[in-house]
């Protein structure tokens, strides 16, 4: 029976629709990351550095985004924003998944900036460093080193986070899956053994990206602690 | 503020004269935070002292625990209890799969801050404890657990911000919360998402932001403190987002 199912849901056809989904997740989760650590630090510079103008707005964008949960956002960013301007669902949601993370790397990257000793600034002035070169030459490597631990678990949140698009129709993995089952009854009567098997399988798929990053993650952790 | 725009003033009208609607799902937020809360601190504490113990059976346990639902995403899982379980002949209320699932899929964090809390009391306080007459449990129950209560409470309470904005899951399952009722009156008849987004980020604001400044302020108190290092609250309360 059980082979039954598997020739139901993995067609060749439905294998090459749901890959292709998960290539959209994979992409979604990169991007977002990648910009949103860019974004994540140019606040927490803003933040703990100008603390007038810049650092409040920074320091607001924050408290805003880390207090409020990102599927509001996902609804805000695919409903309202113009579709002119901004394309497609899946690049609006990318924008609310890039929004909502910029300000979760923002926190982490303060953390690692806060973690660096005051000695390492002065010494980098006492040897001619003007405030962006220490920032440039000396913080940022330093720090970037310290929180590779918390960006790989951001990975891993930031790629279940994906999932949350599935919700508002963007044909990411998870939204494909579902798509798959409802398209089933028509070649067959959908019995639990489908659903289960096609819940196991998106479930692993996922499992199998994000233990592969927590195992690094704690990998990478200890022999930190033995250095 | 007149005219058609997403935020023209009639939306607001409207939204305040179905204000009931809002806060009613303020409150369904609010008790399934609650009590998904619990059940996430009952779960994680209990994994996070099988962690402790010297079993290998306990251990892998946890361990498999943590893997599975800290690696899988909460809309799955939420999905699964939602389409899935009925197939097998389990039918749960949107209401249960709100507290089950987002108080399960939180115990993982929980068990994994309690052990780590565990782990940062010095080993010379269980040995002491041993030394005079205490059982290994009742030592973690009255010499290491109270300590440790104290320093994961910022973290704890980070936590419990990312339960509550995880709650607003419910509302792809019809669960009945404030995302689902601020969503659902937008979509419905006028399309005013503006105003109904709005209040619902404001709403759920007014829940986090007092807990996420006292996990702040805790946490720096904390590391001018006695026993344990500033190092050990940072590893501690590291940003934990899920």
């Amino acid at each position: 029976m059980l082979t039954k199912v598997f020739e139901d849901i993995f067609t060749s056809g439905n294998i090459k629709y749901l890959f292709i989904g998960l290539g959209y997740t994979i992409l979604a989760a990169v991007v977002t990351v990648f910009v949103a650590l860019v974004l994540g630090t140019i606040l927490a510079l803003a933040r703990n550095y100008e603390k007038r103008v810049l650092g409040r707005i920074a320091a607001v964008y924050v408290e805003i985004f880390r207090n409020t949960p990102l599927l509001l956002w996902i609804f805000v960013c695919v409903f309202m924003l113009p579709k002119r301007i901004f394309g497609d669902a899946y690049i609006r949601g990318v924008i609310a998944l890039t929004l909502y993370t910029s300000s979760v790397l923002a926190e982490i990257v303060r953390g690692g900036l806060n973690s660096i000793a005051a000695g390492q600034f002065e010494a980098a002035r006492s040897q001619g460093f003007n405030f962006v070169q220490t920032i440039v030459y000396i913080a940022l490597p330093q720090c970037f080193r310290r929180i590779i631990p918390s960006l790989m678990s951001q990975i891993v949140t930031t790629v279940k986070d994906t999932s949350f698009l599935a919700q508002v129709a963007i044909g990411e993995f998870f939204y494909r899956s579902k798509i798959i089952l409802g398209q089933l009854p028509k070649h067959t009567s959908v019995t639990t053994a489908h659903v289960f098997t096609l819940y196991l399988f998106v479930a692993l798929i996922y499992f199998a990206i994000n233990f592969t990053l927590s195992t690094l993650v704690r990998r990478y952790q200890s022999k930190q602690h033995h250095v | 503020m007149t005219g058609n725009g997403p935020f023209a003033w009639w939306r607001w009208q409207r939204l305040f004269s179905d204000f009931s609607l809002i806060l009613g799902g303020f409150g369904r937020t609010l008790l399934v935070a609650a009590l998904a809360l619990l059940l996430a601190l009952v779960l994680g504490t209990i994994l996070g002292l099988f962690s402790a113990s010297h079993s290998k059976i306990l251990h892998a346990i946890t361990r498999i625990y943590v893997e599975i639902f800290q690696n899988t995403p909460l809309v799955i899982q939420i999905f699964f209890y939602y389409n899935a379980l009925p197939y097998a002949g389990v039918v749960l209320s949107s209401f249960m799969i709100g507290i089950l699932g987002v108080g399960v899929y939180h115990g993982a964090y929980v068990a994994e801050v309690i052990r780590a809390g565990i782990g940062s009391i010095p080993g010379g306080q269980m040995e002491a404890a041993r030394s005079q007459g205490f059982t290994n449990f009742q030592a973690m129950v009255y010499i290491i657990l109270p300590q440790t209560i104290k320093i994961i409470l910022p973290p704890l309470t980070n936590l419990a911000v990312n339960l509550i904005k995880n709650t607003s899951i419910l509302a792809i399952i019809a669960g009945g919360d404030l995302m689902y009722h601020a969503n659902s009156w937008a979509s419905n008849g006028t399309l005013s998402y503006g105003p109904a987004y709005v209040v619902a980020g404001v709403l759920y604001f007014i829940l986090c932001f007092p807990l996420a400044v006292w996990a702040r302020r805790y946490e720096n108190k904390l590391k001018n403190r006695e026993f344990v290092t500033a190092e050990t609250v940072e590893l501690i309360s590291e940003v934990i987002e899920c």
